[in-house]
């Protein structure tokens, strides 16, 4: 009873605190609604008019919104960058902020869903994929596989962190023999989440692009660097910004373990380039269409470069501690790598996959701007979540705010309802 | 559940278990309404909805969706159309063969198709792509023009080669379904239940013939271009956001007609029959004539054969 009372004042204190904050907080999460709405707009647009207004068609018939999805289950698995040091090798500098790589892979999970519902021609009949009350063509498809384990890790993460900062809120300590167990299944499940989206696109033997054995590792080593990309800037400003301790020790050993995954990704993607361009069968075409362009296309050649060229110099910079560890020189690579990884990753794994077709047409693809509305409206809506997440867990996990602390202060601020 | 749900009371249509849950009535209702506002269009009923799978349907449940099916289509094309669910012949399994040294590229069978089978015309649908090929190149996919468009075909020095579903023995496309809305019949057609279809588009990326088609937007399909004679898992009207396919002109070849490709190719490129009638013309193309299947190597199995007659 007493748990159950507890959880009910968990949960309203932590509504309570999401609503209230300064005027900096107010602006930002008006900003991300206004986007979240300009991108509903556009979406309440696509489903009157089909996916026509898309620059999708037959023959490229997947694009921005699912390489989005792609890059973003990278984001989601790379929580585990930061969970392995942290519980393998008991790690304490780096434990405190896992927690944050799971809310991230938390937001990051809400865009991945995000991203294929707005990608089905019929999101009426989504239904038809939920095990049980559907027909989930499980276990042939990979896709049923890659709808499961994605709700499972997101469960998983939404659990750990709820009852980590539940802990937190209500004074105690965890459970270790219920959170270790849970955070290290976290780890094979985010090899999994990844793994079948690789796989997803891996057993399509009509697309030699992506029907190569490395697909999955390359997929792995790349949402290592790129995960971590992300968090590393996010920790600085949640330093500048709260209470909240991160050591620069722990920082700089996440832009080591960095280093090696960016180095194993180049590794892999040249490996490949190798296999296809030398070797000069005639599934080299995709591979020259990225690169090099083909008959006169050459639309995703400057991207590809970019990418391979921004993954280069930032492994450089992640590699030599002297810019490791120089504030200016590690968030110069942090963007580079997040560039890198988001074109490789996305547009540059869909669309030469796509391109050209099964029977040898090109049809230049670039997103619609009604693509890009959209995508820009999810990419807001996990902002917001994890926003919102970190409103409430950084007081939390300051013990700033329990259910002793902190509550007494909360309650007479006003409680208006901005969210 | 479901299997109720979907018998509830359609005008005109018995329930057969005559009962009426007035709880769960509304809550189908109430989803129904959401579900709407996802389509985009006022349209969709609750009976639409919450319908299953067609392989989960029993007879009744079929004929109630085919009645429903029926009354929509005379209230959207105000024609009477027929929409059949005539099942697989025992002992047929449907084979095709393409003359590629007769075949000209005029793309009559192009046209006969979308005439036949309720595609949308604008913009067009074609479940056959005639590619137009180098003779000197053979079959050479990099080198192919789909878009081909000359005075008169066949152009000098070049050969055609049309390109519709294989109806392969192992389809990648039924694999990677992650509803199972698409499947292999017992005569080897493979069919799409456009009622089920979530329109993930994953068959597309999967099928090496690029044989599959979406509709991106409203499938446009004039009232005076119907033809009324379809089948639930061939021609008949589609929706927006849903897959379709070359069927085998399922509901002509069930009845024992050629499909429409066949019966308007001029030059008599086109061969279909029964694979297990030895008697039949396909067989005797396979086995007097060297035969070749597109993609082979990627072990699809297709039903469908390429050959040189002459």
């Amino acid at each position: 009873m007493t748990t159950l009372r507890n959880f009910s004042r968990f949960v309203t204190d932590t509504l309570r605190m999401v609503t209230t904050g300064g005027p900096v907080y107010y602006a930002w999460v008006a900003f991300l609604l206004l986007l979240i709405a300009f991108g509903a707009n556009a979406y309440i647009g696509q489903i009157h008019n089909g996916l026509l207004v898309t620059n999708m068609r037959d023959q490229v018939s997947w694009g921005f919104y699912i390489g989005n999805f792609t890059f973003l289950v990278g984001v989601a698995a790379a929580a585990i960058m930061l969970v392995i040091p942290a519980y393998i090798y008991d790690w304490e500098p780096i434990k405190e902020i896992t927690i944050l790589g799971e809310m991230l892979a938390i937001s990051a999970l809400v865009m991945c869903l995000g991203f294929v519902m707005v990608d089905i021609g019929r999101p009426d009949r989504f239904w038809h994929i939920m095990p049980l009350v559907g027909r989930l063509n499980w276990p042939q498809s990979m896709l049923a596989w890659d709808v499961l384990v994605l709700n499972a890790y997101l469960v998983l993460n939404y659990f750990v962190v709820t009852y980590l900062l539940y802990c937190a809120y209500t004074e105690r300590h965890y459970v270790k023999k219920l959170v270790t167990p849970l955070v290290l299944l976290s780890i094979p499940m985010a090899v999994s989440i990844h793994t079948c989206t690789a796989y997803l696109y891996n057993g399509l033997a009509s697309r030699p692009f992506w029907n190569s054995a490395i697909l999955a590792p390359r997929f792995l080593a790349s949402a290592f660097c790129s995960g971590p990309a992300i968090l590393l800037i996010l920790l600085q400003i949640l330093r500048k910004t709260t209470k909240l301790s991160i050591k620069d020790e722990a920082i700089f050993k996440i832009a080591e373990l960095m280093a090696y995954t960016m180095g194993f990704n180049l590794f892999l993607t040249a490996a490949e380039s190798f296999k296809e361009l030398y070797s000069g069968t005639e599934h080299m075409v995709y591979f020259q269409y990225l690169l090099f362009g083909l008959k006169g296309h050459n639309t995703l050649v400057p991207y590809a470069w970019a990418s391979i060229i921004f993954g280069a110099i930032a492994f450089i910079l992640f590699l030599v501690p002297k810019t490791r560890t120089n504030w200016v020189t590690l968030n110069i690579g942090c963007v580079l790598i997040y560039a890198s990884v988001y074109i490789e990753k996305g547009m540059g794994l869909i669309i030469p996959g796509l391109t050209p077709d099964a029977l040898g047409e090109i049809y230049v693809y670039t997103p619609s701007v009604t693509e890009i509305s959209v995508a820009a409206g999810i990419f807001a809506l996990g902002f917001l979540v994890f926003t919102l997440m970190l409103k409430a867990a950084v007081p939390m996990m300051l013990g700033e705010f329990t259910i002793s602390r902190g509550r007494k202060g909360a309650q007479p601020a006003k409680s208006e309802g901005h969210a | 559940m479901m299997d109720q749900d979907a018998c509830q009371p359609t005008p005109g249509a018995p329930c057969p278990s005559g009962e009426n849950n007035g709880r769960r009535e509304f809550l189908g209702a109430a989803v129904a309404a959401v579900a709407t506002a996802l389509t985009g269009c006022g349209k969709l009923s609750k009976e639409e909805f919450l319908q299953h799978n067609f392989r989960e349907l029993s007879k009744e449940e079929v004929l109630t969706v085919i009645e429903r099916l029926e009354k929509e289509y005379k209230e959207k094309y105000g024609k009477d159309v027929k929409v059949a669910n005539t099942p697989a012949l025992p002992g047929v399994m449907f084979g095709y063969a393409l003359d590629l040294s007769r075949c000209i590229g005029c793309r009559r069978c192009v046209h006969a198709c979308v005439k036949e089978n309720n595609q949308s015309r604008d913009p067009e649908i074609q479940w056959i792509r005639v590619l137009e090929m180098e003779k000197e190149e053979g079959v050479n996919l990099q080198v192919a023009e789909q878009y081909y468009n000359p005075a008169e075909v066949p152009r000098e020095g070049h050969f055609y080669m049309p390109v519709q579903c294989q109806q392969c023995k192992k389809p990648p496309c039924v694999k990677v379904c992650p509803v199972g809305a698409t499947w292999k019949e017992k005569d080897g057609i493979v069919v799409v239940d456009y009622n089920w279809c979530i329109g993930c588009r994953y068959c597309m990326a999967a099928c090496p013939y690029g044989a599959r088609h979406f509709n991106w937007g409203e499938p446009n399909l004039p009232s005076k271009d119907v033809n009324t004679d379809t089948h639930y898992l061939g021609n008949r009207p589609r929706a927006k956001g849903v897959v379709e396919k070359c069927t085998f002109c399922v509901q002509r070849t069930r009845k024992g007609l050629y499909t429409a490709c066949v019966e308007v190719c001029p030059t008599g490129s086109r061969k279909f029959g029964n694979l297990l009638d030895k008697e039949s013309e396909i067989r005797y193309v396979l086995e007097n004539k060297r035969v070749f299947k597109f993609k082979e190597e990627l072990n699809t199995q297709p039903n469908f054969f390429y050959f040189y007659g002459v």
